[in-house]
């Protein structure tokens, strides 16, 4: 039930900070996305041991949460997932690949151990992006500016549907959960005698709900197709953001500009 | 199951992302074909249902442990594979953009090894398993089958994208040997749970479930023939175990392949060689730790203390200029 609660807050954290008033939210949702998907592929475009190239890469994402004034709590709250699953890739590099790429002092660092640490921060920064990205649109803006770049009506739509009955069947799920356990105190999850019924009523309700929704979907003229959203303006804000970004990134991406900065002071 | 962004490569990302839009596609053409404005909302509700079924645990008997539904196979069994495959799709988008689950570059992969095996091989195993009518047994034996074959599917091209991509020093086979037990495992309770919540349908409304030997529209010829998808399949397994896995190991990534076609390097020398001229020239001016370097600095790492000390003046200028800009902002809306 922790799982279904968090996951409720979770979304409605979401929505607010996408609906808030900032610099980041009046930006066109279009230039938002490609300026995410440019800074993902460059991040995880970088060599598996060039952990200073990805290093480089934290101003992005630096920049924005400070600029956009989002808590690094709630960032850090998302990393939990993605570290896990990294990490779990990662961990074998160190064991297999031993070769020494350089020493700090006399500890020797192999290639195993940078290209793990390079690969938690590109997981690190590429789940950071997509942070950003939603904490700063709201979905039917980022399904807006799908639509803008030719993604099937059919797809948005669909996601825009899931995304608004989420909570409803989250919350049933989560009153049935509750209920189970009530009568069954201290049991964890649900008995395997009771799955199929469980789920199963769950189904019903919600196909009878798809049924309802239909209906009403039809009364108001609905044909298979949305036809009310109307493609978000891009104005001259969000063409400088999507240029800016984008020079800054692929600058990133192909000069070594810490080490430049750092030439600057050190021989 | 779900790939992190870190996980692949560029090119395997865009590789995978171009057959998950290609069959993605298709079913888009099919589930239009079919003519039914009913089912677009049906397919929202079912999204988002499986979603939230995914949030509850159900005690594995005799483990202490609990496991979730995944909602490939399921959606299959009501829905039809490419109504399914397009859901299945919904869930993995919602996913990726609220919860981090998935990255948006991994998110072709995702589809491909959740949604593709999970719809368009469980809905061979369904067909084929209810061709005589649905019986309990029949539903067993499709729901188990389908989501322990689709699940090891998966595992595999997890396994093969992975190693496409170069993220991994794990050997294959052994990386094989620790991701295929897991999700034997993983596939079997979701099997336990897709038979019980099948079997319930059957039971209350047997209508819902998906029956292609009745509708004429998928049993013609051509549509969803086995020998069609086996070769769409066979031929994809061969592009990405040797053309992605070739691409990857020769050219790390599309953006170097990019310069290298530019500059003839992938490191772009002369443009770096005239910054650090100009930037030589204003360090012997400003240097305040000449001579000090790490042991090694021209190692494969390719940094020295000057990158560290680089990023820490970088790091410290932007956080003074980002704070400065805030501050005055919150003054300008002060007044």
């Amino acid at each position: 039930m922790g799982k279904i609660d968090s996951a409720i807050r979770e979304i409605h954290q979401v929505d607010s900070l996408a609906s808030r008033d900032s610099l980041l939210t009046g930006i066109a949702a279009l230039p938002k996305l490609l300026v995410t998907l440019i800074y993902i592929v460059c991040v995880v475009s970088f060599n598996k041991y060039d952990l200073q190239g990805v290093a480089s890469m934290i101003v992005y994402p630096l920049v924005l949460m400070i600029v956009d004034e989002i808590a690094l709590g709630q960032t850090l709250r998302r990393l939990r997932v993605v570290l896990l699953v990294v990490c779990a890739v990662g961990i074998a590099n160190p064991f297999f690949d031993r070769q020494i790429v350089f020493t700090i002092g006399s500890v020797a660092v192999s290639g195993g151990v940078v290209s793990m640490i390079t690969l938690i921060l590109k997981g690190v920064f590429t789940v950071l992006a997509g942070f950003l990205l939603v904490s700063s649109t709201p979905i039917e803006a980022i399904c807006g500016a799908l639509r803008q770049i030719h993604v099937p009506k059919i797809f948005v739509t669909l996601i825009l549907l899931i995304n608004r009955y989420i909570v409803v069947l989250l919350q049933e799920g989560h009153r049935m959960s509750q209920a189970y356990a009530l009568r069954a105190p201290g049991q964890k999850g649900i008995e395997w005698h009771v799955w199929g019924s469980f789920i199963g009523q769950m189904l019903l309700r919600s196909m009878d709900r798809a049924q309802v929704l239909y209906e009403s979907m039809t009364l108001r003229g609905f044909n298979g197709e949305y036809t009310g959203d109307t493609p978000e303006k891009i104005s001259g804000s969000g063409v400088g953001y999507l240029i800016l970004w984008s020079v800054v990134i692929l600058a990133l991406r192909i000069f070594p500009v810490f080490a430049l900065a750092g030439q600057v002071f050190v021989k | 199951m779900h790939m992190a962004d870190a996980l692949v490569s560029p090119a395997v990302g865009a590789t995978m992302a171009v057959a998950a839009a290609a069959a993605a596609g298709y079913s888009i053409y099919k589930v239009k074909q079919e003519d039914d404005p009913k089912k677009i909302p049906e397919m929202g509700i079912m999204g988002a249902f499986v979603f939230a079924t995914q949030m509850i645990n159900f005690t594995i008997p005799g483990t202490g442990s609990s496991g979730h539904l995944c909602g490939g196979m399921l959606l299959t069994a009501l829905l039809g594979p490419y109504a399914g495959f397009l859901t299945m799709i919904g869930v993995l988008s919602v996913q990726c953009l609220f919860f981090a689950d998935g990255g948006l570059l991994a998110l072709g992969c995702n589809i491909w090894n959740m949604a593709f095996y999970g719809c368009f091989i469980g809905a061979l195993i369904w067909r084929f398993a209810t061709k005589k009518g649905v019986t309990k047994g029949r539903i067993t034996a499709a729901a188990m089958i389908g989501c322990v074959l689709t699940l090891q599917f998966g595992a595999f091209s997890v396994t093969l994208e992975t190693l496409a991509s170069g993220i991994t020093a794990l050997p294959f086979t052994t990386f094989l040997a620790v991701m295929l037990p897991i999700h034997l495992a993983i596939g079997f309770v979701e099997g336990l749970i897709t038979t019980a919540v099948l079997c319930f349908i059957e039971d209350a409304r047997p209508e819902l479930l998906w029956c292609p030997e009745g509708n004429p529209a998928l049993t013609s010829p051509g549509k969803l023939s086995r020998k069609k998808t086996f070769g769409v399949l066979a031929a994809l397994c061969v592009v990405i175990a040797g053309g992605v896995s070739l691409l990857a190991s020769a050219n790390p990534d599309g953006l170097e392949w990019s310069m290298a076609r530019l500059t003839g390097s992938t490191e772009l020398e002369a443009a770096q060689n005239s910054v650090s001229a100009t930037a030589e020239s204003i360090q012997s001016a400003t240097a305040f730790l000449p001579d000090y370097a790490f042991k090694q600095s021209d190692s494969v790492l390719g940094t020295s203390v000057s990158g560290i000390v680089g990023g820490l003046i970088v790091v410290g200028v932007l956080l003074l200029a980002c704070y400065a800009f805030r501050f005055f902002r919150h003054k300008r809306a002060g007044h």
